[in-house]
């Protein structure tokens, strides 16, 4: 129940990536509409595995469809997005790129996990269930194994004594803590994270950064965050992409992003943030 | 004309008989009703749309037409190319298929309700399709709606008496009979303070489910 955790405990407890640095996500000329809107716009970019990236940019921008796209919750219109190699919504047969089926995606899909800006527990289940459903029924975890890992999860996220709660008792960010703990439960390569603490009142914000700050700080697990908390941005990030009008118009390394950013656009937008 | 008792001691024995066909024809009829229209509301939901088109051309139908004509025809016409059923039979049958298209709608109306947040989660985590219904959406449904599928149990008890135009004599029809014969009007009384007695208590557990399920 300590709040203080072990760093070499939690990189045990969490996910086991390759951290060779080797390119984790790729997209490819990745083209996403809505009617007449494009979204993104032949997108190309890449995260290497065990970075932490932050995606910055006006709303409307993108950030969030791309998050959604390797969720596979929306699909691309052109291109293709491949995570560890494998493609997300294609697969390979007689050497050429088809439409994947659903067991293929799926099992892409179990190298990445996602938090979602309104939390989206299952009402219907308790804080422990809905942890352990997933690792039992996907994974194939014995009933034991998953509750310890539940349990472990829950004090990296400083949770334990509300395990046998249902989500509706639980304030906002505690609500946000047991979803970030439901995610990690599956021990995915990849993190999102969608404005996570956007939904939350101004008080609660800080306990859900604090917690992803330790996970950033003591765990391998490569991050991909779309926030508007410009000051975590910088703690965590790597890498900091600003997205206008579907397209990165730059990268960089936060502290030269957020100090010195070459683009006009760049400047205008962290002015109106900041 | 005055109330006279002993007419209600002689109606006695086929009352309980017609209490009898009554919640025989309710209970099953319920079951019937609450388990086809869930079949009926997850095959319109259906990705084939051979699958899809059928069953709302089908409960549309049976929905738009009136249960009497419902119950003649499987009494009068289905005999001739398909399976004989007792009255009784065919009019738990009539009810519980008539009433399906109905909590069909009902169940539909409950799994719209589930946010798009739930079936994201589910996504996320990579459950099964069939994991993601029986744990996290039909759970989240039912609950929604337990109190429109009880109004429906009562509303199938006040059609229940319909069943007697084939012959299975529920309460109302043993009353009616039994009036007819007598030249008394007792047993209509008694048969109307019966209706009461079930639907009333029915409401009640109906709206304490309520209260206990939508917190």
């Amino acid at each position: 129940m300590s709040a203080d955790t072990n760093p070499a405990e939690n990189t045990e407890l969490l996910a086991n990536p390759p951290v060779d640095g080797s390119e984790l996500i790729r997209f490819d000329k990745v083209t996403k509409r809505f009617g007449d809107n494009t979204v993104l716009d032949r997108l190309d970019f890449s995260v290497d595995s065990g970075k932490h990236v932050t995606l910055i940019g006006p709303s409307g921008s993108g950030k969030t469809t791309i998050l959604r796209l390797l969720m596979t919750l929306t699909e691309p219109d052109e291109g293709t997005i491949r995570v560890g190699g494998d493609y997300l919504t294609h697969e390979e047969r007689n050497g050429k790129l088809v439409r994947a089926g659903e067991k293929h995606v799926r099992e892409v899909r179990k190298n990445i996990g996602m938090v979602f800006q309104q939390f989206n527990l299952f009402p219907n289940m308790k804080v422990l269930r809905n942890i352990t459903e997933a690792p039992v029924t996907v994974l194939g975890l014995s009933k034991d194994e998953a509750e310890q890992r539940a349990r472990d999860l829950l004090e990296l996220v400083g949770l334990t004594e509300h395990i046998d709660k249902y989500p509706t008792q639980l304030s906002g960010g505690q609500q946000q803590r047991v979803a970030i703990a439901r995610a990690l439960a599956m021990r995915p390569q990849v993190l999102l994270l969608d404005e996570v603490t956007s939904a939350l009142d101004p008080e609660l914000v800080v306990g859900v950064l604090d917690v992803l700050r330790d996970i950033a700080r003591t765990t391998d697990i490569t991050m991909l965050c779309v926030t508007h908390e410009m000051s975590f941005a910088r703690d965590i990030s790597d890498q900091v992409l600003m997205f206008d009008s579907g397209r990165v118009i730059e990268s960089g390394p936060p502290e030269k992003i957020f100090s010195e950013p070459e683009q006009e656009r760049t400047r205008e937008f962290l002015s109106a943030v900041l | 004309m005055s109330w006279d008792w002993n007419v209600v001691d002689d109606f006695m024995p086929r009352f309980w008989d017609g209490v009898l066909v009554t919640l025989q024809a309710l209970a099953i009829g319920t079951l019937i009703a609450f388990a086809l229209g869930l079949v009926w509301a997850l095959a319109q939901r259906s990705a084939q749309a051979w699958v899809r088109w059928p069953v709302v051309a089908v409960t549309e139908f049976i929905r738009n037409t009136p249960l009497l004509v419902q119950l003649f025809f499987l009494f009068y016409v289905v005999p001739n190319f398909g399976p004989s059923m007792s009255p009784l039979t065919t009019g738990i049958v009539g009810l519980g298929l008539h009433y399906s298209t109905y909590t069909a709608e009902v169940y539909r109306a409950g799994i719209d309700g589930v946010p798009a947040g739930q079936w994201e989660a589910a996504t996320a985590l990579s459950l099964s399709k069939g994991r993601t219904w029986r744990a996290v959406i039909l759970p989240q449904a039912i609950r929604r709606v337990v109190p429109p599928l009880g109004n429906y149990v009562v509303a199938m008890l006040k059609d229940s008496p319909m069943i007697a135009t084939i012959g299975a004599f529920d309460m109302l029809g043993e009353a009616q009979a039994f009036s007819n014969e007598t030249f008394t009007t007792e047993a209509l009384t008694v048969v109307g303070v019966a209706f009461i007695v079930i639907a009333y208590p029915a409401s009640l557990l109906i709206r304490a489910l309520e209260r206990r399920l939508v917190r």
